[in-house]
């Protein structure tokens, strides 16, 4: 049974959606999202404890070797973000069936829990699989997947903007296609590790750095990297909370994955750092985004648009983070891959219990939810302290590794401007707290708490900033884990 | 149970419960409390208690060697004689920040690593300030808030210096340190803020005498205590000490002897006191940590009984103005006893506490060969003499009549006085009771011929020049009066230099502003619009723009790798 955890890993939630449409009940449908998704959820946790206790899980699908057949190779990296992602989905489903987007599409539930179950499944893919083709095909069905999810949102807009990011989707996927055929074409295999082991003979000329180039630039437009960024705040803006709080909590992230894993593993830090100068324009940008999207954030109207652009700030950290190409930084990014999955979950969580009681979303409308919604408006200012990086939040402790692994790569200035651009981020989240607590309340404001079944999925998430603020053996253990490999990895 | 807290935590937590206490259960805990904690810290074995690590630092919140021990055991006698002292107070505020105050202190001192010190050190801040804001009123509102900057800079200090040594040493152990780079420089002046050296000490005379009657006591003992500590464990043999420390005792004595308000005339001597200690930690020899600590013992006491004494005359006759007071022997004639005492103490005359710790700080100057210090330091016993052993009773409770008819101070405080003074005689006659539990070992007998003797002449003549000056009229008079010290500078100097310069710098800030101002909008305009907030751009321009970016980061990616 554990030999076949890797496939497991991806098969469950696979096989489930369709069932989804079988079944159709709106309840049921729903318990089989559940139970699929805390089943992927277990599996992700033991492959993680596998990975961690015994190495490299490599496994053959269909039995089909290595460089031929398609092989899924999961290591500290790959079992993480596993982790996140099936922990985040199955953290928020439990939210899904008494939020307001299920009222909205009523019978249709079936369709939404489909989506979502063949979105968690591509995100899955692209994390496990040891295939370049096959994590081109992840990648499209997630990007579709999600598509259809924001598509739900109950705004009209919402169309436009499911439209802008399949487009914008699809160019990046696109890129990474090209890229990947690029390879093959120099390489002749698909195998990701057999790539890397290839490649240092093959000779690195145009095609693959082109190859390069378009894997990047691709990776890029699926993490939202600062300029690519445009159709990330309207897509979160617009979709609905639930699938707000799942795709920022986990699509960009297993974008940076793919970022790293070509960076490091397919590639090679030689290749990629060395021989190329990736890390300054990758550096500049990283930067660029944590001060042009935080700075946009403080000016936004729209809470959800602002936790948008707060999120392009936060991807900055992470690309800032292995841009250092230490091992310190590349920790930092992975830590913090996992943090502001927590934080940023729990936000839009925070902003789906609100929506419950009342549609705008506009910053002044808050005006008096402290005391109008006060567990939800605490887990809002709780979550925010984490986006900070208050001490005894889980932000703080990615931010403190990001300083001191800046402060090592002998960069203070970075430092600096880590801790300058967090300052902005006070600003934005102030600006909420400064509405919701010392406003008096409008005419229209609601009066009534979101019902538990919203609050405590936010707050286990909000309990998980705190918990993972102090207890960090996990997070940077693994991190740590991945990064030694990653550095190491690669010719 | 009680064994098992850490000293100092069982204050602070149990004076939580002060609030919801009945009137009497109240007054019995405020004083079974500091009793327990002093049982409990009896019974505690040297070593170190409750250590974890968290952030890759070893945290020590309990460390317990004899050094400590001494400093906790003073603290604990302080905070049951100050409670006793306190009992009539009904204003809970002012027993819960005592009691948390005297916790935060004791903690202090058993603080194994810097961090943990900085956490007590904080709270000795907060909790303290509140002993000076119960006295109500303007003046003690301004004083306190005054004293409250002060201490939280010695503490922001202390942290800075903490977690520079932690980055450059990998530990934040409290331990012996070498004075030498940033780091110890910001500790010690942490350090030196709370232990009021020379141009950091304004706080302690601007603050102490505008706290509550009772809240001086506990001030008294604390704080600077602690602080004396921390030197004593940290910069022990720093040479420079033994000169910041000579000036320490010398200077304040010409602010005490002209100084009106009587417990003013008792910061400023608590000051010079300091400074003997000071004197002490700098020297470093074992002889001189013990006089050092010693000294800190008694003083403790006698201070704390002089502040006690000062604080019933203030209670009792509503006021503290040396030029309103005189005769009040005839009405509180306990009080003046027990004031007489802590005069003879402070005074170090022989059979009283001050003179078998002086003897050791003054012997370890002159065995060291530091005759200057030695000098000063004859000096200021002899300035101490003055000021605190004959000014503060004479003028008090002597002097010409006031007039003044008042009731003898209440029986707590009586008790709590006597407390005090009985400690005060019980060790000045039997020294090894001292001299057992200083950290180094004693070989020091205060009682030869040639201690005694040199210290009774330095007696009588110090009492001599007192009474000629008395009789001929040329003692400074005491007069109501407001006297300039160095905080003059911080207060008045410094603001008006900024009132000259602050102009200048306020346009060109505003200046600076408006320029940043103007290009924060126009960059946050060109962001807005860039970003497409609601429908000001057609909803598939930002596709196209998106589209058009992609292709100038591949562009720019393939031109940087190729080139």
């Amino acid at each position: 049974m554990t030999a076949h955890l890797p496939a497991l890993q991806v098969v469950i939630t696979l096989l489930a959606a369709p069932a989804c449409i079988l079944v159709r009940g709106r309840d049921l449908t729903f318990w089989l999202a559940l139970l699929t998704t805390w089943a992927a959820f277990a599996v992700s946790c033991l492959l993680l404890d596998q990975v961690m206790t015994s190495g490299i899980v490599s496994y053959e699908l269909g039995g089909w070797a290595a460089p031929f057949g398609i092989e899924y190779r999961v290591d500290a990296l790959n079992a993480f973000v596993l982790l996140i992602v099936s922990g985040i989905g199955a953290i928020v489903l439990p939210f899904t069936p008494r939020s307001l987007l299920i009222e909205m599409v009523g019978e249709k539930a079936y369709l939404f829990y489909c989506a979502f179950l063949l979105c968690v499944t591509g995100l899955l893919g692209v994390a496990i699989t040891g295939d370049a083709f096959n994590l081109f095909v992840f990648l499209e069905i997630s990007s579709l997947a999600s598509c259809i999810l924001i598509s739900l949102g109950p705004h009209r807009r919402a169309l436009t903007a499911a439209f802008q990011y399949l487009i914008v989707g699809t160019i990046g996927a696109t890129f990474i296609v090209i890229g990947i055929g690029l390879i093959y074409g120099a390489t002749g295999t698909l195998n990701l590790n057999d790539i890397a082991e290839r490649l240092p003979a093959t000779g690195y000329n145009r095609t693959v750095i082109a190859a390069f180039a378009f894997l990047i630039v691709g990776a890029a437009i699926k993490l939202a990297l600062f300029p690519l960024h445009f159709w990330l705040p309207k897509a979160y803006t617009y979709a609905p909370s639930t699938v707000s709080a799942f795709l920022a909590a986990t699509a960009t992230k297993v974008g940076v994955y793919v970022l790293i894993r070509f960076l490091f593993t397919v590639f090679g830090v030689k290749f990629s750092f060395d021989i190329l100068p990736t890390a300054l324009p990758l550096m500049l940008l990283a930067v660029l985004a944590m001060f042009v999207a935080s700075t946009v954030a403080i000016f936004q109207d729209s809470v959800k648009r602002m936790l948008a652009y707060s999120s392009v700030a936060q991807i900055g950290y992470m690309v800032l983070g292995l841009s250092l190409v230490t091992v310190d930084g590349l920790t930092a990014s992975i830590v913090h891959l996992f943090n502001h999955a927590l934080m940023k979950g729990a936000l839009f969580l925070a902003i789906g219990c609100i929506a419950y009681r009342q549609s705008s979303f506009r910053i002044d409308d808050l005006a008096g939810m402290g005391r109008r919604m006060p567990w939800t408006m605490a887990a809002f200012t709780a979550g925010g302290l984490s986006l900070i990086g208050i001490p005894l939040t889980a932000g703080f402790i990615s931010k403190w590794y990001l300083i001191l692994a800046a402060l090592a790569a002998d960069e203070p200035l970075i430092a600096a401007l880590i801790v300058i651009s967090s300052l902005l981020a006070v600003i934005y989240v102030w600006r909420v707290v400064e509405a919701a607590y010392f406003r008096e309340p409008g005419p229209g404001a609601p009066s009534g708490e979101a019902p538990l079944a919203l609050l405590i999925p936010t707050w286990v998430l909000i309990a998980l900033n705190v918990y993972f603020g102090i207890e960090t053996s996990l997070p940077v253990g693994v991190s740590e884990h991945a990064a030694r490999a990653l550095m190491g990895a690669g010719p | 149970m009680i064994a098992s807290l850490p000293p100092g935590l069982l204050l602070i937590v149990a004076a939580l419960a002060i609030p919801v206490l009945p009137d009497a259960l109240r007054r019995a805990w405020t004083v079974v409390v500091p009793a327990a904690g002093l049982w409990a810290l009896i019974a505690l074995e040297p070593g170190t208690y409750l250590g974890f690590a968290w952030f890759g630092a070893e945290f020590v919140p309990v460390r317990v060697d004899k050094l400590s021990l001494i400093f906790g055991y003073v603290f604990h006698i302080a905070a049951i004689v100050g409670a006793i002292y306190a009992l009539h107070v009904r204003d809970t505020v002012q027993h819960v920040a005592g009691m948390m105050y005297a916790g935060s202190g004791i903690g202090a001192v058993f603080a194994g690593d810097l961090v943990t010190l900085f956490v007590y050190w904080e709270a000795m801040a907060i909790t303290s300030v509140f002993l000076i804001w119960a006295r109500g009123g303007e003046t003690a509102y301004r004083s306190g808030m005054r004293y409250l900057i002060v201490q939280i800079v010695s503490g922001v200090l202390l942290l800075s210096g903490a977690i520079l040594l932690a980055e450059q040493t990998g530990s934040i152990a409290f331990d012996r340190m070498a004075l030498g780079d940033l780091a110890t420089w910001l500790i010690l002046l942490a350090f030196g803020i709370k232990c009021a050296f020379p141009f950091l000490h304004n706080w302690l005379p601007d603050a102490y005498p505008e706290a509550t009657v009772t809240g001086a006591v506990f001030l008294s003992a604390f704080t600077t205590k602690a602080a004396v500590y921390a030197l004593a464990r940290g910069f022990p043999g720093t040479e420079m000490l033994i000169y910041v420390g000579a000036a320490m005792t010398a200077f304040p004595i010409f602010y005490a002897v002209i100084e009106n308000d009587l417990r003013r005339t008792l910061a400023y001597s608590l000051n010079s006191q300091l400074g003997f200690m000071v004197v002490g930690v700098g020297i470093g020899t074992p002889m001189a940590l013990n006089g050092a600590v010693g000294h800190a013992f008694v003083s403790t006491l006698y201070m704390a009984l002089l502040f006690m004494s000062m604080g019933a005359v203030l209670y009792r006759a509503g006021t503290i103005e040396g030029s309103e007071l005189g005769g009040l022997h005839k009405s509180m004639p306990f009080t003046t006893v027990f004031c007489i005492v802590g005069a003879a103490s402070i005074s170090a005359f022989p059979l009283f506490s001050g003179f078998i710790a002086k003897s050791l700080t003054l012997s370890a100057a002159a065995y060291g060969g530091y005759a200057v210090a030695w000098l000063t330091l004859t000096f200021a016993s002899a300035g101490v003499i003055h000021h605190s052993g004959m000014k503060i009773p004479y003028f008090a409770f002597f002097s010409r009549d006031s007039g003044k008819r008042c009731k003898e101070a209440p029986l707590n405080m009586l008790i709590a006085m006597g407390t005090a003074a009985f400690l005060c005689i019980a060790l000045g006659v039997w020294s090894p009771a001292l001299y057992s539990i200083l950290p180094h070992d004693v070989d020091y007998e205060p009682y030869t011929p040639s201690h005694v003797i040199g210290q009774l002449q330095l007696l009588a003549f110090a009492a001599l020049a007192f009474a000629v000056l008395i009789r001929y009229r040329i003692y400074p008079a005491a007069i109501r009066s407001t006297n300039l010290d160095f905080d003059w500078t911080y207060r008045r100097g410094i603001p008006a230099l900024i009132g000259v310069v602050w102009p200048a710098l306020w346009s060109a800030w505003q200046g600076f502003l408006s320029a940043l101002a103007g290009g924060l909008r126009a960059g946050i305009g060109a962001a807005i619009r860039l970003a497409g907030p609601e429908a000001t751009l057609a909803r598939t321009w930002p596709l196209g723009s998106t589209t058009l970016w992609v292709a100038v980061l591949l562009g720019g990616f393939l031109l940087i790798y190729y080139l």
